[in-house]
């Protein structure tokens, strides 16, 4: 079937990157709600994986390194009726973007966001993530990264985030499903996506990633949140699935006094300030 | 000559210095006076010292005097601050338990409030002693006061009653046994709007429809926000405190790109940070306006205090070459006309567009006649967009039409790398990557084309020009009108970039151009110097965080004829 959100171009992906395989995934769940192509934006920053908005045929917003939720968040101030959906990296998002992660879960805006991780910086070759595990030698942490890696998962349950999800480029159908039910879902939604870098990360290849991961258990209660945390925290292997959800939490914009009672974008609205002059005599 | 009575109240933080000067400011005007006031204020909850300087006139006043007739200080360290202030004029009014100084008409302020219940009606008190002194309007008085303590209850609001009539009697007998002598007649317009810097900016942006605003809180561009945040209750305006200012500009890019209207306001460190965005909004081209409310630097430097030193900042910030245009009002009806038309000059020309002000700007409020508001009106620029919509259509004047996502059938791509039509990457160096550069660049001179030309006050045969810009316009003019030289004329800049070609036209004709600003190096000037190529060698300066008062200018302008 024809995917009207799929354009045929030259890709800056090398070949056999996990982008690939992911960018089928966002293309399938979107075609799949049947979304309106025209109230569809994609919000990026820099990174290959933000470069994932350039090769699909939506509205786009590629921003700053780091910067997507912001602007993200802001394009859904402007107007809620649009479906917003983040595409980023482990660096874009949990490096330099990781103040806005922080707050942009507490704001909680009605907002998607899928990180590509694959553990490593690729557009600037190689140099290590966030995301990148202990000893991983690269040409700047030579002597292998000492760092503690960031759990986004656990991090983003740690500030209650409304929807957290992890998936892997290996299991289409079950990543293509939480993407779906993010989309759906009201509220900030994370899914955290694993896949490999075959240029620069010769640790975390395609075969570690099978051979790390399992799926959770599809009937276990994601609404308790201690429990999400317990599973997050676990590594070696690594869960795959949905964590996390708490559907009690009013999406950011619902919560502005001019979206109470109607969701009218801004460009309708207008303001009369006769009065609000007047009240300064 | 205007006749005036400048007021100055000084106490510590906390101490309730500015419900002291709402009250007075509030009552005078209503009844008729013309009314001035600006604060001087530490970076401090508690402690310090905290001054209001109100200055009532009998025609319209609006620029700052540091003559103090009434001197009101709540606390020894208020005294001694402003110690250097007092003249042999100066009536010092103070209770004389809490206060020394061999000069003070006693006010037992203290024991009044006491034996009313509780000392907290000191200030209550304080204000309905300058009252008294003008003789206002007690029915003006009392509904201020009752609507003021509405909130707080009967009972609060009653003794709060009492204590302003004690306050009121006392000031009363003080004028009446010409203590203070004081004749000023009620000739202020009482359908007159009295506000601040930050009031007309933040309605002026309404006015451009401005339907939100993102800001992280920092002296002295919080206001404006916090005006916004209680226009958000009933008004159609989105405003959210973001984590830091990267974060502030995104938004208000994100937001500009799907259709809204953000303003974001900061100051000099809070603008630093958002320079990658600024820059962000020159290369994909999407509308922006900010607030920047200057103050001195560098770094931390002073928070609470005024300086004119964020005009490099403002011209230079951004990686990359890109337009933008820099209005810095000088008065307030200024400042509600310009942020008004920032939003639309940001929206025509999709570009980042500053409204340059600082603290004095800000903090100053005086009355003024109301402004016409018929002629300012949102005008939109985006359009609907067709299927083949390609969002950096390269154009004659370098301006793309402007569609937003979700109106009309076009997809509409922006993109921070260099970019084709349709705002996809391109690396085409010498093909659609240098048209896009020149279609940028085109669109400087197209902008130019809009710049306000500088206003000229005074006869066209002056021989002395002084020019200024922002906030020293009014402490200009009214120094000029006391000097009473005919030779001299005064040619504002309510735009400093891009300038108006018309600039070097009046600076040719002047024989001796000096220029005022409120920074240590006359940045303006240097500007005017790389653009037009006239070096202005006569510069008066002040950089110590306080702005001119008309009495040094004068002193200071007189030298350097």
């Amino acid at each position: 079937m024809e995917n009207i959100f799929d354009r045929q171009q030259e890709m800056a992906w090398c070949p056999g990157c996990g982008n690939f395989g992911l960018r089928k995934i966002v293309l399938s769940a979107i075609a799949e709600l049947g979304l309106d192509q025209k109230k569809l934006v994609f919000v990026s920053g820099i990174g290959q994986a933000a470069k994932a908005p350039q090769y699909m045929d939506v509205n786009y917003f590629n921003g700053l390194h780091g910067r997507a939720l912001p602007a993200a968040t802001g394009i859904k101030i402007a107007n809620p009726e649009l479906t917003v959906i983040v595409e980023s990296g482990d660096g874009d998002m949990y490096g330099e973007g990781g103040n806005h992660f922080l707050h942009s879960i507490r704001r909680n805006p009605d907002i998607t966001v899928i990180v590509h991780n694959n553990m490593v910086y690729g557009l600037t070759k190689g140099q290590a993530s966030p995301t990148s595990q202990k000893g991983m030698i690269t040409p700047i942490q030579v002597n292998g990264v000492f760092e503690t890696p960031i759990n986004p998962l656990a991090l983003a349950i740690s500030l209650d985030a409304s929807f957290v999800a992890r998936g892997a480029v290996h299991e289409q159908e079950l990543t293509k499903e939480l993407i779906k039910k993010a989309i759906m879902h009201k509220g900030f939604a994370l899914v955290d996506v694993f896949q490999a870098c075959v240029s620069f990360n010769k640790l975390n290849t395609h075969k570690w990633f099978r051979e790390n991961t399992y799926k959770i258990d599809e009937n276990r209660n994601p609404e308790d949140k201690i429990k999400a945390f317990e599973l997050a925290l676990k590594e070696n292997p690594y869960p795959l699935g949905l964590f996390y959800i708490n559907k009690n939490k009013i999406p950011f914009e619902e919560n502005l006094p001019l979206y109470k009672n109607s969701k009218e974008p801004l460009y309708k609205r207008k303001n009369e300030i006769k009065n609000l002059l007047l009240s300064k005599i | 000559m205007n006749k005036k009575i400048s007021i100055i109240l000084a106490g510590e933080a906390g101490q309730g210095i500015q419900s002291i000067e709402s009250i007075i400011v509030s009552v005078l005007k209503k009844d008729g006076f013309n009314i001035f006031a600006t604060k001087e204020y530490m970076s401090r909850v508690r402690g310090g010292v905290n001054s209001t300087t109100i200055i009532v006139a009998e025609n319209s006043i609006d620029a700052y005097y540091e003559n103090m007739d009434i001197f009101i200080p709540l606390s020894d360290a208020a005294l001694k601050r402003y110690e250097k202030n007092i003249t042999q004029n100066t009536i010092i009014l103070a209770d004389n338990t809490q206060v020394h100084h061999p000069k003070i008409t006693n006010l037992p302020i203290q024991r009044l409030a006491s034996e009313l219940g509780n000392v907290i009606f000191s200030n209550t008190i304080a204000a309905g002693v300058i009252l008294g002194i003008f003789n206002a309007s007690q029915e003006i008085m009392n509904n201020l006061i009752k609507n003021l303590f509405q909130k707080k209850g009967e009972e609060i609001v009653n003794k709060n009653l009492e204590a302003i009539k004690i306050g009121y009697n006392i000031g009363n007998e003080l004028k009446n046994n010409k203590v203070v002598d004081i004749n000023i007649n009620k000739t202020g317009d009482k359908n007159s709007l009295l506000m601040n810097g930050a009031d007309a900016i933040a309605i002026g942006a309404l006015a451009g429809g401005c339907n939100a605003c993102f800001a992280y809180p920092m002296t002295p561009s919080t206001s404006v926000f916090t005006n916004m945040a209680n226009y958000s209750k009933n008004y159609n305006i989105a405003v959210e405190q973001v984590e830091d200012e990267i974060g502030v500009i995104n938004m208000a890019l994100g937001c500009w790109y799907a259709g809204g209207r953000a303003l974001v306001t900061t100051s000099g460190g809070g603008f630093a940070l958002m320079t990658e965005g600024l820059s962000l909004a020159g290369m994909t081209e999407t509308p922006v306006v900010i607030h920047l409310a200057q103050r001195p630097g560098p770094a931390t430097g002073l928070p609470t205090r005024t300086e004119q030193g964020d005009l490099n900042l403002a011209l230079y910030a951004g990686h990359g070459v890109f337009p933008r245009i820099i209005f810095a009002p000088g008065n307030l009806k200024q400042a509600f006309e310009l942020s008004a038309m920032a939003f639309n000059y940001a929206d025509k020309f999709q570009i980042p567009v500053f409204i340059l002000s600082d603290q004095y700007f800000v903090d100053t409020y005086y009355n003024i006649p109301i402004f016409d508001i018929d002629n300012i009106k949102k005008e939109d620029f985006f359009i609907k967009t067709e299927k083949d919509y390609k969002r950096y259509k390269i154009t004659d004047d370098g301006i793309s039409p402007r569609g937003i996502p979700g109106f009309g059938e076009g997809l509409v791509a922006v993109d921070s790398d260099e970019h084709n039509e349709e705002g996809r990457i391109t690396e085409d160096l010498n093909g659609i990557s240098l048209q896009m550069k020149n279609k940028r660049l085109r669109k400087f001179k197209k902008v130019e084309e809009y710049a306000l030309p500088p206003v000229l006050y005074g006869k066209e045969g002056f021989k002395n020009l002084i020019i200024c810009w922002g906030s020293t316009l009014n402490i200009v003019l009214e120094t000029v009108k006391n000097i009473k030289n005919s030779d001299i004329a005064v040619l504002f800049f309510p735009q400093v970039y891009p300038l108006h070609k018309s600039t070097i036209e009046f600076l040719n004709k002047a024989k001796k151009v000096i220029a005022v600003e409120n920074n240590s190096t006359g940045q303006f000037a240097d500007l005017i110097k790389t653009i037009t190529g006239f070096e202005v060698k006569t510069r008066i300066l002040k950089y110590n965080g306080i702005q001119f008062s008309v009495e040094e200018l004068l002193v200071k302008i007189k030298e350097n004829l």
